[in-house]
């Protein structure tokens, strides 16, 4: 038997992929310490202590500052029309270059983005909310530190994450692994608390050692080497106990989420990425992962020149994805459970630049989707006359938003999460 | 036990393996032929290698200083009068240009990364790389704040210059360090609207340590005392118009204090040296949870003591700290867990892996938790556990995988490319065989415990054992390769 390194073959991978572990002897760490003390019937349901059973939220970050004006289109305002004279969408039914906005509220005169037909047809009904103005005082223009404000939900962007930090106050110190998962490379300091440690994977084939790959020989002893939990006759408290729970438990949610996605099914999702993240949200949420908290990410909307087109493509694809999302959802009968969040660090200046672009700007629009959100415009759309710098001014606080969400989706106090006292705004029906 | 823990080990318990331990806790680990050389100088030869050497000179000059530099006055000008006109050509112009320079310059930041990397792999003075970086830790200062690679590595240098000297000296060139000012605010302290930041880490991160013994209005006054502090383009300068020139009441202390005033009185609490060595000790010697615990915390005492008595200079406390009983006895071994750069440097230096792609190794550690001049607060990385989550392991076993084998962490892989430089793993163990192929049993027990660090667990052992002998139980490049393939994965080989 040779130990040549085999070449690389995707059917042996995709079927090694498929082959799981047997069942797992010991019971995980993170089991033993849960406050509830009981193992579920079926795996790790749901008991993750403080957090009401079945509530999941799914986030989606527009990365690089989505152009929020030309999502939510003010057509009622000259001043619209006037500062953008390249880029600005019309009026539906009229005839400009960027196309017809779709109509959303005639009364207050806001169209969707011509592409948001997936939007539109979420809000038709009954399953989107537009949360209008939304953003912080003393904005900072850095995509990198206005993220670390929203993921941090304080001013100076610095510390824990928002939801890393509401697992670590509910979950009683005990980290959940797999509470909360982000669909990418980097885990977004959004989910990182004190304790907490979100779950961070850009395709559950890569969740798992390669080694495996190398010859068929290695993965018994493998699994044998990282399955074994802690070994006897070292010290409980030692940094080597440590490291054999933790490879305990990464196995075992290595284990269930490509179990979970590798049953991830297909209809009407288009082509692109987001539309592939929520693909595997979906499946998770079907397979009744513990998670509580999905993470997924589109960038691409740092739109300084010509983004008529880029920009089109983006709203494509952010509206067609999240409708074949939410209509998955319903089919599996998880919709009731799921509640989605999209925002973006910035939204863009109001007047368009030299390049038929826009530069990195202020308050825009947050979208709520999902059975159970106030379906509507919810707040005024910032005014146009009325700028700070060629800026909008927010109408909402985004920890408004966030509050509103602690309280009535997960409900917890707010407060004590974000450690500021915005008072929770109304997103939910009651 | 001896009453001293700090007390040095007598000459005959040196032996290899403490050699080997050494170098992993001193360095970044080296070959068996490598410690086996600082195990034939002896403790006291060993300890005064690692720890006894001039600062390096290095070649960082290669890199562009003025690619972020400031405006001209005379730029400056055009660029207003432009705004002024309505002249949208330029001003467009200069935003282009302003744009430009922030690609170059995060370009440039990726080299450095790079730069620094290689250092830590090649250096032949390992622990003056490992104490730049404990003080890039300790002093903390990211880039997405600072904008300015060419400062980063004005501050990456004044670390390594600083290496193991005196503690006092490296605190006072930091209050003038242009990376650290921008990162904390420095510019905007000024007399009549003090700005706080600077002042609070030097009390709460950087020197005295958080509760020993100040008050908001300590950090108050102490901001006063630094007000005019600042810099202009690459260099620091005092603006005395900016500068309060009153009187301070400063831990209990009066004048009319600036900032080097301000670090003196810091540095003169004695609490000052126990929370700097607390540190050390934590980055040297045991990163549990409550480390120190009853003895580490009389080793820490005295620590302080050597730090004091040396006017605040780093290398006799630690030359006395890597002879000690303490730092030598059996449970220290392989205790700590490695942080992302040490797992990857280590492993190249002790494990003699080629380089591979340095672009990928740095990404690997940036998945890790660890990104090289982007720490994710002015507090530095956490260290310890907080490295180990149920994610950052399959990177850690991943990244493993790629330098001994070439196979790239990611999807890639599955694309054809050049086949991946070979790893001669076989010089492991070279030094095992007389004549003739060396004994499996023989290489099967100095793999693991040169790789894990110490005597491995009979049950990691009965497993390699058993998978050599279901491979044909022959000792080759492969077999070896594959050998390492698994302990690396071993949850203990994230130890060090």
């Amino acid at each position: 038997m040779s130990l040549e390194p085999r070449a690389y073959s995707r059917r042996l991978f995709l079927q090694r992929g498929a082959t799981l572990a047997s069942t797992v002897a010991t019971i995980p760490w993170f089991v033993q310490n849960a406050a509830a003390g009981v193992m579920p019937a079926e795996g790790m349901g749901s008991s993750i202590p403080g957090v009401p059973d079945g509530r999941v939220m799914v986030i989606i970050q527009l990365g690089g500052g989505n152009d929020g004006l030309n999502t939510v289109i003010p057509y009622y305002a000259d001043e619209y029309a006037r500062l953008r004279p390249k880029i600005g969408v019309g009026a539906p039914g009229s005839n400009r270059p960027a196309g017809a906005a779709l109509q959303l509220d005639e009364a207050a005169g806001l169209g969707l983005h011509p592409r948001l037909t997936g939007f539109k047809s979420l809000f038709d009904d009954g399953r989107l909310e537009v949360v209008q103005g939304v953003g912080y005082p003393n904005p900072n223009r850095s995509h990198f530190a206005s993220m670390d404000i929203w993921h941090t939900g304080r001013s100076d962007g610095q510390g824990t994450g928002w939801l890393g930090r509401y697992f670590d106050n509910t979950c009683n110190g005990s980290p959940t692994p797999e509470a909360a998962i982000s669909i990418g490379r980097r885990a977004p300091l959004a989910l990182i608390g004190d304790v907490q440690k979100p779950v961070s994977f850009e395709d559950a084939r890569l969740f798992r050692w390669k080694g495996e790959d190398l010859h068929p020989a290695m993965k018994a002893p493998y699994e044998k080497v990282v399955r074994a939990g802690l070994l006897d006759g070292i010290d409980p408290d030692s940094q080597a106990a440590y490291l054999m729970r933790t490879s305990l438990d990464a196995q075992i949610s290595s284990d269930r989420i490509r179990t979970a996605v590798s049953r991830a099914s297909n209809p009407g999702y288009p082509r692109g990425p987001l539309a592939n993240q929520l693909r595997l949200i979906a499946a998770m949420i079907r397979d009744g992962m513990p998670t509580r908290v999905y993470y997924a990410t589109l960038g691409g909307f740092d739109t300084h020149g010509s983004q008529l087109g880029s920009h089109a493509n983006l709203m494509g694809q952010l509206g067609d994805s999240l409708k074949a999302f939410q209509a998955d959802l319903e089919a599996q009968g998880s919709a009731d459970q799921v509640l989605t969040m999209v925002f973006s660090e910035f939204g863009r200046r109001v007047a368009e630049n030299g390049s038929g672009g826009t530069d990195h700007g202020t308050a825009a629009p947050v979208f709520l989707i999902g059975s159970k959100v106030r379906p509507g415009v919810i707040g005024d759309h910032p005014s146009l006359t009325d700028l700070d710098g060629g800026d909008l001014r927010f109408g909402i606080d985004f920890r408004s938003v966030y509050a509103g969400l602690l309280a009535d989706w997960f409900k917890v106090d707010s407060a004590s999460v974000l450690g500021t006292d915005h008072p929770p705004a109304h997103l939910l029906r009651s | 036990m001896a009453a001293n823990p700090l007390a040095p080990i007598p000459e005959r318990d040196f032996d290899y393996w403490s050699a080997a331990h050494l170098l992993r806790r001193a360095g970044f680990g080296g070959t068996p032929e490598v410690v086996q050389t600082l195990h034939a100088a002896g403790l006291d030869g060993a300890v005064d290698r690692l720890v006894e050497f001039t600062p390096t000179v290095d070649d960082g000059d290669r890199f562009d200083a003025d690619i972020m530099r400031p405006r001209s006055t005379e730029e400056n000008q055009v660029l207003a009068k432009a705004r002024d006109r309505g002249d949208e050509a330029t001003v467009e112009r200069y935003r282009q240009d302003r744009q430009q320079r922030q690609r170059r310059d995060r370009t440039q930041l990726r080299e450095i990364r790079r730069w620094w990397l290689e250092r830590m792999i090649k250096t032949t003075q390992p622990l003056e790389e490992k104490m730049t970086l404990f003080w890039h830790g300790h002093f903390a200062t990211g880039y997405r704040t600072v904008e300015d690679s060419w400062h980063l590595m004005m501050q990456n240098r004044l670390f390594r210059a600083h290496a193991l000297d005196d503690f006092a000296t490296l605190t006072r060139s930091i209050i003038r360090d242009p990376a650290m000012l921008q990162y904390l605010d420095g510019d905007q302290n000024r007399k009549g609207r003090p700005n706080e930041n600077l002042a609070r880490e030097l009390m709460e991160l950087f020197v005295l340590g958080e509760g020993n013994g100040y008050t908001e209005a300590d950090i108050r006054e102490g901001a006063r005392a630094l007000t005019g502090f600042t810099y202009v383009d690459d260099a620091f300068e005092f603006k005395k118009e900016r500068h309060d020139a009153g009187r301070k009441l400063i831990l209990g202390r009066r004048g009319a204090f600036n900032g080097d005033d301000f670090v003196e009185i810091l540095l003169a609490k004695p609490e000052t040296s126990i929370f700097l060595c607390e540190k050390l000790y934590r980055f040297f010697v045991d990163d549990r949870p409550g480390s120190p615990d009853a003895e580490g915390r009389k080793v820490v005492e005295g620590m302080a003591k050597t730090l004091r008595r040396s006017k605040y200079r780093l290398a006799p406390v630690l030359g006395q700290l890597f002879r000690s009983r303490h730092f030598h006895a059996p449970e220290r071994r392989a205790s700590i867990v490695k942080s992302p750069i040490q797992l990857v440097v280590q492993s190249i230096r002790e494990l003699g892996t080629p380089i591979r792609d340095d672009r990928v190794l740095l990404e690997a550690t940036d998945l890790m938790g660890q990104n090289l001049l982007q720490p994710p607060s002015v507090k530095g990385w956490d260290g310890g556990r907080s490295w180990i989550n149920t994610a950052t392991l399959f990177v850690r076993q991943n990244t493993l995988v790629y330098q001994l084998t070439g196979r790239s962490p990611g999807l890639d892989a599955e694309r054809d490319g050049e086949a991946p430089e070979p790893f001669a793993s076989e010089r492991l163990v070279e030094h095992l065989s007389n004549d003739g192929p060396p004994d499996p049993d023989l290489v099967v027990d100095y793999l693991l415990r040169f790789t894990l660090g110490t005597t491995p667990h009979p049950d990691r052992r009965s497993t390699v054992r058993s998978f050599l002998r279901d491979v044909g139980d022959r000792i080759d490049r492969d077999r070896i390769t594959a050998m390492l393939a698994l302990i690396t994965a071993m949850p203990e080989y994230q130890l060090a």
